[in-house]
């Protein structure tokens, strides 16, 4: 199974007929084991990676530290789920260190973004402080190498 | 000058490389996609070259000793313990060479007399012929075939088997045809060696690339480590070709052998490389084995591509080469790669460069993108549509 899930999470476009190929087991087999990973949600979703700036599409992203005060018996659940339900949030996680939740905000400006932090995230109970830092230049995104100069070198032919 | 006449005749003895002519007409075209390459498609892994850049700032720029750095060879020898159980001792059973390549090289130089013999199964990587020769050795191709998976077995070299016969060189997992040797297999090989009292030279550069149970190092059987030069590198495992970094192993007197020619022929491999390797060995299995992985998944897809053509052709079970028949086009090797080239843009190796028992087959590299290797199957399949 996790030789099926490496092969999907780099390119979910393979046909069943590969994968069964690639990976020496039936057909129907491969089906039913991808139809139970989606139903149960291993598989979540397929994912498209875009180099935005290069289609020219505008969009700011900021990485905010968040250090909040976590609650009796839903610990940083709740105050999360308060986060995360934003459209706004693309990710977000619990953290150690020096604050709690480091949470990835998409917008279309830096107006949008700032007044997302002044006026939804800062503004919730529990939230103590927020560090906001505007990303400049996206090097490498899930495993991949956003402007890869790297080359095949390789002669035609070699023995 | 006429040059021509001046050149030894050894050197024009030896029949220019059946790969070469082929190059030329494939580097004129620019959408061919080649199965053709004998090296991994990875670049060498991240950390690996991340070391070497490291140690240039640290400024490892000097020679080396003729053996090669001994830290690298004491990781080479920690590294044939743990997965061939056999034991090297690194202060003078070891040396490092520029690429199997130049440890061939030395090898046949340091044994062979004008006139002496050497077994070699066929077909077989395009070096191995030549170097006997430049030796003054007498190479005797031992064919095998489709039928037998291009195993040879004892009872064929037998055949091939005289007073002058010295040294049997196997190359397992074979360049070209992807096959490998059992166990079982190999301990009849060793007895053939120890009956006749052969040197086995073993070239395990695709040692690493076994898809199929564990790949047998042949200095692992049982006595056979006194009479075998066991030779590996870092080039197919790790991604590692333009390094140029080998190894050889064996009998201390053996080793200073050859060490004497590569310290007045080569002086030490770079020592770029050897610092390299010593991080490859230390911590490239991970990276190494993921390599592989990928390699399992496109031969598959290679063995059914080509038998869904009907094309036939056995189960490789090692390297990175498929080497279907093309006999039922009734073209030669030769006529069938041009032809594949000129009308689909596909560049393969025709199976006659690696020796007269390749006629009627072709080697495809399966060293390429996934998406390339479909590409190339659909024009193979199409091309072969007219036969
Ligand atoms: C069977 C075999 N031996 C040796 C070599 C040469 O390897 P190196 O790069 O270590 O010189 C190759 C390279 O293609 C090979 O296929």
């Amino acid at each position: 199974m996790k030789d099926l899930l490496q092969l999907l999470e780099k390119n979910h476009a393979q046909t069943i007929d590969q994968l069964s190929t690639m990976l020496d087991k039936p057909k129907e087999e491969i089906e039913a084991q991808i139809k139970q990973l989606e139903a149960e949600k291993i598989i979540l979703k397929y994912h498209t990676i875009i180099d935005w700036e290069k289609a020219n599409i505008d969009k700011v992203t900021a990485i905010i530290e968040v250090k909040v005060t976590p609650q009796r018996e839903v610990g940083f659940d709740a105050l999360a789920e308060r986060i995360y339900r934003f459209p706004e949030v693309r990710s977000l996680y619990l953290t150690s260190g020096s604050y709690d939740l480091l949470v990835f905000i998409e917008g279309q400006s830096l107006k949008d973004v700032g007044k997302f932090v002044s006026e939804k995230l800062s503004t919730i109970d529990g939230v103590i402080s927020t560090t906001t830092h505007f990303m400049l230049k996206n090097y490498k995104e899930a495993g991949v190498i956003i402007d890869d100069i790297e080359k095949d070198h390789r002669l035609v032919v070699t023995p | 000058m006429n040059w021509s006449e001046r050149i030894s005749p050894i050197v024009k003895s030896v029949p220019p490389s059946g790969i070469r002519r082929f190059f030329d007409i494939a580097a004129e075209m620019d959408d061919v996609i080649s199965l053709g390459i004998g090296e991994p498609d990875f670049v060498t892994p991240w950390h690996i070259r991340e070391s070497c850049v490291y140690g240039l700032q640290k400024g490892y720029t000097s020679y080396t000793s003729n053996y090669g750095l001994l830290e690298l060879r004491q990781s080479i020898a920690k590294n044939i313990q743990n997965n061939y159980h056999v034991s090297y001792n690194p202060h003078n059973e070891i040396l490092v060479t520029v690429g199997v390549s130049e440890a061939l090289d030395l090898a046949m130089r340091a044994l062979l007399s004008p006139g002496d013999e050497v077994l070699i199964p066929e077909p077989c990587y395009v070096s191995y012929k030549t170097c006997v020769i430049l030796s003054g050795g007498i190479p005797v191709p031992v064919p095998t075939t489709i039928e037998n998976e291009f195993r040879v077995t004892p009872e064929q070299l037998e055949k091939y088997l005289t007073p002058k016969t010295k040294i049997l060189l196997i190359g397992y997992p074979n360049n070209p045809t992807g096959a490998i040797l059992t166990e079982k297999e190999l301990l009849q090989i060793a007895d053939f060696a120890k009956r006749h009292d052969l040197i086995v030279i073993s070239d395990e550069i695709y040692a690493h690339l076994t898809y199929e149970g564990n790949h047998i190092c042949f200095a692992g059987l049982p006595e056979m480590r006194d009479r075998t030069i066991l030779l590996n590198g870092f080039s197919k495992a790790y991604a590692m070709t333009g390094w140029r970094l080998g190894y050889a192993l064996s009998n201390p007197d053996f080793i200073a052998a050859m060490t004497k020619i590569h310290q007045y022929t080569m002086l030490c491999a770079p020592i770029t490389a050897q610092v390299a390797a010593i991080e490859a060995l230390e911590h490239g299995e991970d990276e190494m084995r993921k390599m592989m992985a990928s390699y399992n998944c496109r031969r598959r897809l290679m063995i059914e591509g080509f038998r869904s053509m009907n094309l036939p052709c056995f189960e490789p079970k090692g390297a990175f080469y498929i080497f279907p028949s093309i006999k039922e086009t009734g073209l030669s090797s030769m006529e069938f790669a041009e032809a594949l080239l000129k009308a689909e843009h596909v560049a393969l190796v025709p199976g006659n460069a690696f020796g007269d028992s390749g006629e009627g087959y072709v080697r495809c590299s399966y060293a390429t993108s996934l998406d390339k290797l479909s590409q190339a199957l659909e024009r193979i399949q199409r091309f072969i549509n007219q036969f």
